[in-house]
């Protein structure tokens, strides 16, 4: 059968087709090389800094979602069917500033400027979404973009001030909003989608059954959801990954169903789409979800993908594990269901045959007596990557702790539960000589590396300080504060 | 000044920075947005994967041969001089013949048909190394018995080993600085377009375009008149761009001549982050006396500095750590040393205070260690130590000058006031003597900063402005614009100088071309020393349009003058566009050269004697910090800043550069970390493992203020004073809030001696470390 071999796409205002595109070519090097729109710029090629910010818009069960995206490392060919707008884009007729062009520049919110076109994208985004923002939605929404001039305030002054320079509501992208969409629709492929030469050969199935089709002819594919990560093994380390497959496009992995048991979520579900789900059902990650990269990053990394990729840093592990969540993986012949802990055998290793993907992720909400939290520790409060990260799930019954589930992330060449210091709270009565017990039993269960983000010593001990920080937080003798405001 | 009311954009002024608007529109052109000619190619460099290893071999085979690789270039292919070295000590290769000194040194340059080809091959290289061993740190290598890279210094005043015979108390320890990454958004790049003959332009993005057209003529083996060097704008330099852009623009020339078509180089973040210099980190040793009332009586420092395995700008970098060891105190007996350590690491360099935050932090460390072992607030103790007034006794500097414009007391007292220092000092101790998991800290800093260049010469620069027929101003000078807004300052000047809206100024890219000889845009001097050469231009053509408009109208000289936008002549008064034509028509020469020098300066190192600065620059910050005890991580709940700049040229752009600059430091001494591995290999080389401060790092709580009474009692350009790196300094009140934080958790009793940066890791280890003790 033969299959697309263009990607199409809307750029600014115009229809845009690339024939046959090798998997790896970024959106960034396609705009500044390729276009000649050389508004974004490159700063890090990893996704951290922001300058390359761009907003992409896709239909999401026919619905136009726009959302702020790393160009370095998003691949062209995962944009079949959407809408790139780039900084080119945002001023009006006779080159008039848009409003968040126009505060940017009464604030003084550039120096070198270098950074300018992300941020100015970044708050175009969140204007679009929060029109009023207070300064720490402003703060989230630039968590992914780094100014070394400024000092940030006035930048932050330039994006509460937006909203009085004009209204989203008459903005060209809301404006266009129907046009944009039949035009996308038109956009949308018949099949699979398949582009690039052999050795950088990029496949987007049509369907979740097209994808185990694909995945069962190319067992050793790669499979991309988001690219935060496999992004920088193109940008960084010139890794060869083809045939690459593209799953961000496929909409039944993208259900989130919430019951009376569980949060089941789907592979493709973005960190920020999962975002308000989590909140309501698990409270305690609300915080934690926030300080999980940047907004860029998560709204294109998946749940899926940082499980899957089986990091021993990523965020999500250690709190999915505390929680005993389990991952369903699916290929052709059919699925199978496993607990999260058990998905990660070794560094580098997990639980995957040829030929599987991660189908959805699905969380056991609290019993009675269930006690949750969550705690990332890092170098820098945000877009950071933890030197421990923790998920704690305990259950006290009359003053008796039943159950815990002690997970960590940065102590072990996987994330791991603390099988100790567990054994040290059950059975126990609920107090801080229990927890006190489990904290000096976790050096037993860890032995940590010294790297560039933590030595062994202080990742032993502020794991151990977790465990007594989640006694004191549910300690009700006392009300004094054991941990810093957020805001 | 009643008289500028109607010129838009004159001095004194707040004016947005001249290219905001292209800047919003991402349509503000770097050197990597420039369109390329056709046959562009690209180069990238090759780099070594070991610290320290004598080179037996290099195979390059694999390379040449990969796809799209046009050329290779190694120490063969230079026709001049294989050196870049910015002080002429030729200590520092473009590629390396013999030994490889740091882990990701660059070898070898590939050039190809795309910068991906290039990179790719790049990685190809098979070397045969011996292997040698290595030394990191400023410490183990000493005690290898590597060598200087260049001579130390040494500052020395009073009778310093008699006042230690008599002193009350006295300390002795050490304090670890970490460097810094520069991490300006745009790396480094450079895009060389070959000429005719020996000519070569090279569009690029460096502070100093006069150093990097003389170091390509060096390499090329041609004169400085065949090479032009372009910068329109930098995406960030901070330092980094001051010296290190000389071997990019090298390769880049390189290339070009040898293959006859442009060629560009940028290496990814790593690379630069790996192959180029950061700011130097210190190890020092002070001995401190001290009496009883907190006076400081005797003071010897030695301050070991990380130079990499170049002497690049290390002798004036280490130098300025001791001209700022003082900070704003007086030490009635001192004597500062120097010594600049050759390390196996990447070369280190300028960066933004230049070596003077490295001094001022030890100052302030030893204000701590007076205060704690007092039990006094270290505020106090500040202040019983700073700097007096003239006929005091207590103005002389350790190098011999006189501190004859002192206004830090005023500062501190007017920022103590305006931030509440005392109330909310009580408070944090009250509130941490409840012995809480959170602790709070407030600090109240100062900083003196000297301004002038302390290599004499470089106090000079050249301006170019044309006066064009129809009235509009060409304007060009030789300093570089890299976010601070150099360029709208001196078009300000020139603006107010011909009262012609700034408007009418074009500001022009800096080119070796139209301004020689010029001296690097850094040590705070930008506006300084080219908005005097501006001002010295604009003068030169104002006196012969006055001439030839007392002759033209037959009144005396007089009865010219300069209103906005007009120029009146005796009863009359003309449009300034209808008079330059007129002057034009009657054959006025409307073009002009100006040039400056700094007066008053002089130093001689040798002797550790003379003026080397020309003023300084002074502030103070206060900083409320809360860290959690269990985790060792922190927040900034609130700053204030009070800052001196002299008479704001341009009060919004000079908040700028102090917010900025606060935050700058505070990454420097907070999540900014350098991590080596024991192979020699910089581990944290790119922003997903190098921190800097993001927006929710700022304080909750952020107020600047410029002291507007402030006026410059030197005859600086309309008595403003430098702002690039003097607040750099002020964030060190956030390290000593989080120090005070720390040592609640032993009532105050201990020093914390927390070193820099103050990782929530640092913090935490410094708890324990004081909660063990007691």
């Amino acid at each position: 059968m033969a299959h697309q071999d263009e990607i199409r796409f809307l750029l600014n205002g115009k229809e845009t087709t690339v024939a046959n595109p090798k998997a790896t070519l970024t959106l960034l090097d396609y705009l500044r090389i390729e276009q000649r729109l050389t508004g974004s710029k490159e700063g890090c090629a990893e996704g951290d800094c922001g300058a390359c910010t761009v907003l992409v818009g896709r239909l999401r069960n026919g619905a136009l979602h726009y959302e702020t995206v790393n160009a370095c490392i998003r691949f062209l060919a995962s944009l079949n069917g959407c809408h790139i707008v780039t900084i080119e884009h945002l001023s009006g007729p006779n080159g008039r500033l848009h409003p968040v062009q126009q505060a940017m520049v009464d604030y003084h919110g550039s120096q070198c400027g270098f950074c300018t076109p992300g941020f100015v994208m970044s708050l175009y985004a969140l204007w679009m979404q929060t029109p009023m923002p207070s300064a720490q939605q402003v703060e989230t929404a630039v968590q992914g973009n780094l100014c070394r001039c400024t000092g940030y305030e006035p930048i932050v002054k330039a994006a509460l001030a937006v909203n009085e320079y004009g209204s989203p509501v008459n903005d060209h992208l809301t404006q266009e909003r129907a046009d944009i969409t039949a035009r996308l629709t038109a956009l949308q492929p018949e099949g699979r989608v398949e582009t690039g030469p052999e050795d950088d050969r990029a496949i987007l199935p049509h369907s979740v059954a097209d994808l185990a089709e694909v995945l069962a002819s190319h067992p050793k594919a790669t499979i991309v959801a988001g690219a935060t990560d496999v992004g920088l093994w193109v940008t960084k380390f010139m890794r060869p990954i083809s045939p690459v497959v593209f799953i961000n496009h496929l909409e039944e992995l993208k259900a989130i169903t919430l019951d009376d048991d569980a949060l089941t979520i789907g592979a493709g579900v973005t960190y920020s789409e999962s975002e308000e789900a989590i909140r309501d059902a698990f409270p305690h990650l609300s915080e934690y979800w926030d300080r999980i990269a940047g907004w860029q990053v998560r709204n294109m990394g998946t749940i899926g993908g940082n499980v899957a990729n089986g990091s021993p840093i990523g965020d999500t592990p250690p709190v999915l594990i505390a929680l005993g969540a389990e991952v369903t993986l699916q290929k052709s012949g059919g699925t199978r269901t496993l607990p999260v802990e058990d998905f990660f055998i070794d560094y580098g290793k997990q639980d995957r045959e040829a030929g599987d993907f991660v189908a959805c992720i699905r969380i056991p909400r609290a019993t009675a007596g269930q006690i949750d939290a969550a705690y990332k520790i890092s170098k820098r409060r945000d877009e950071d990557i933890s030197s421990v990260a923790a998920g704690f799930s305990v259950t006290q019954v009359d003053g008796t702790i039943t159950a815990a589930r002690l997970a960590f992330g940065g102590m072990a060449a996987t994330p791991k539960r603390a099988a100790n210091a567990e054994a040290a709270l059950i059975g126990q009565p609920w107090g801080a000589q229990a927890f006190e017990a489990a904290a000096q039993a976790l050096s037993q269960d860890f032995t940590p590396l010294t790297d560039w983000r933590a030595s062994a010593d202080y990742r032993i001990l502020v794991a151990a300080n977790l465990i007594r920080r989640f006694h004191l937080e549910h300690d009700t003798t006392t009300d004094a504060p054991v941990r810093l405001a957020i805001a | 000044m009643k008289d500028n009311t109607t010129v838009q954009g004159a001095v004194h002024q707040d004016l947005k920075h001249d290219s905001a608007i292209k800047q919003v529109q991402g349509r503000a052109e770097y050197t990597d947005d420039i369109a390329e000619p056709a046959g562009t190619l690209h180069a990238y460099l090759g780099a070594s994967n070991v610290a320290h290893a004598k080179i037996r071999g290099m195979d390059l085979s694999r390379v040449r041969s990969a796809p799209g690789v046009v050329d290779v270039l190694t120490a063969d292919d230079i026709p001049g001089v294989n050196d870049v070295s910015p002080t002429g000590k030729h200590d520092e290769p473009v590629f390396p013949t013999e030994k490889v000194e740091f882990h990701g040194q660059p070898l070898f340059a590939v050039i190809a048909e795309t910068r991906d080809a290039a990179r790719r091959a790049a990685e190809l290289a098979e070397m045969d190394y011996d292997i040698l061993p290595h030394a990191l740190d400023p410490v183990s290598a000493h005690e290898a018995g590597m060598p200087l890279v260049t001579d130390p210094l040494k500052l020395e005043r009073g009778d310093v080993d008699g006042a230690f015979g008599g002193v009350a108390h006295r300390i002795q320890a050490q304090m670890t600085v970490g460097g810094q990454d520069h991490m300006y958004l745009e790396g480094h790049i450079a895009f060389a377009i070959p000429g005719e003959d020996d000519d070569v332009i090279v569009h690029c993005s460096t502070q100093h375009p006069s150093e990097a057209q003389h170091m390509v003529a060096h390499v090329l083996g041609v004169p400085s008149n065949a090479v032009v060097v372009n910068v329109r704008r930098m995406g960030g330099g901070f330092g980094g761009k001051e010296s290190q852009m000389n071997l990019f623009c090298a390769v880049a020339a390189l290339g070009a001549k040898k293959l006859g078509r442009a060629v560009k180089i940028r290496p990814d973040r790593d690379q630069d982050m790996t192959a180029t210099g950061k700011r130097h980190d210190f190890v020092i040793d002070y001995d401190l006396g001290f009496d009883d009332e907190g006076r400081i009586q005797a003071v010897e420092g030695q301050f070991a500095a990380r130079c990499g395995w170049t002497s690049d700008l290390s002798g004036p970098v280490t130098d300025r750590a001791l001209f700022h060891a003082d900070n704003a105190y007086y030490y009635p007996n001192v004597r500062l040393t120097s010594r600049p350590q050759k390390t196996n690491t990447v070369s280190n360099t300028a960066f933004r205070g230049f070596g003077g935050p490295q001094g001022v932090i030890a100052a302030e460390r030893m204000i701590e260690e007076i205060a704690y072992a007092l039990g006094k607030d270290p505020l106090e103790v500040r202040k019983a130590n700073f700097y007096g007034e003239a006929g005091d006794g207590r103005t002389l500097t350790p190098y011999h000058q006189e501190v004859e414009d002192n206004v830090i007391g005023r500062i501190v007292e007017e920022l103590e006031d305006s931030a509440d220092y005392q109330a909310r000092r009580k408070a944090i101790l009250d509130e941490n003597a409840k012995g809480g998991i959170i602790r709070r800290g407030i600090a109240l800093t100062p900083v003196k900063f000297g301004i002038s260049f302390t290599a004499t010469w470089y106090n000079q620069a050249g301006a170019l402005i044309h006066v064009y027929n129809d009235g509009s101003i060409h304007l060009n000078h030789g300093g570089t614009e890299m976010g601070q807004g150099l360029n709208t300052k001196v078009a300000q000047v020139v603006a107010e100088a011909f009262q012609v809206d700034f408007d009418r100024i074009k500001i022009t890219k800096t080119t070796t071309e139209k301004v020689p000889n010029t001296s690097a845009t850094a040590a705070s001097s930008g506006s300084d020393l080219n908005g005097m050469a501006a001002l010295d231009a604009a003068e030169q053509i104002k006196e012969r349009l006055v001439t030839f408009a007392a002759e033209s109208r037959g009144v005396s000289e007089d009865a010219v003058s300069f209103a906005p936008n007009r120029v009146v002549i005796g009863d009359e008064s003309v449009a300034f566009d209808a008079f330059i034509k007129e002057a034009y028509m009657a054959r006025v020469h409307l073009s002009a050269a100006g040039f400056y020098k700094t007066p008053k300066i002089h130093w001689d190192r040798a002797a550790g004697k003379g003026r080397p600065f020309y003023y300084y620059a002074y502030g103070a910050s206060c900083s409320e910090v809360a860290i959690d005890t269990l985790t060792g991580e922190y927040r900034v709940e609130r700053t204030d800043i009070l800052h001196d700049v002299g008479k704001s040229l341009n009060p919004i752009l000079d908040k700028g550069q102090v917010e900025g600059a606060f935050i700058q430091g505070m990454g420097w001494l907070t999540t900014e970390e350098l991590w080596w591995d024991d192979k020699g290999a910089l581990r944290t080389h790119a922003p997903s493992t190098y921190k800097i401060p993001l927006a929710s790092d700022r304080p909750r709580i952020f107020n600047t203020n410029l002291a507007d009474w402030s006026e410059n009692r030197e005859m600086t350009i309309k008595r403003s004073k430098a702002v690039g790196e003097p607040p750099f300094m002020l964030g060190i009140s956030v390290f000593e809030a989080l120090s005070m934080a720390v040592a609640s958790v032993a009532d105050y009793r201990e020093c914390p001696r927390l070193d820099a940066p103050a990782t929530p890791e640092r913090v935490l280890m410094a708890v324990e470390r004081l909660k063990a003790s007691q």
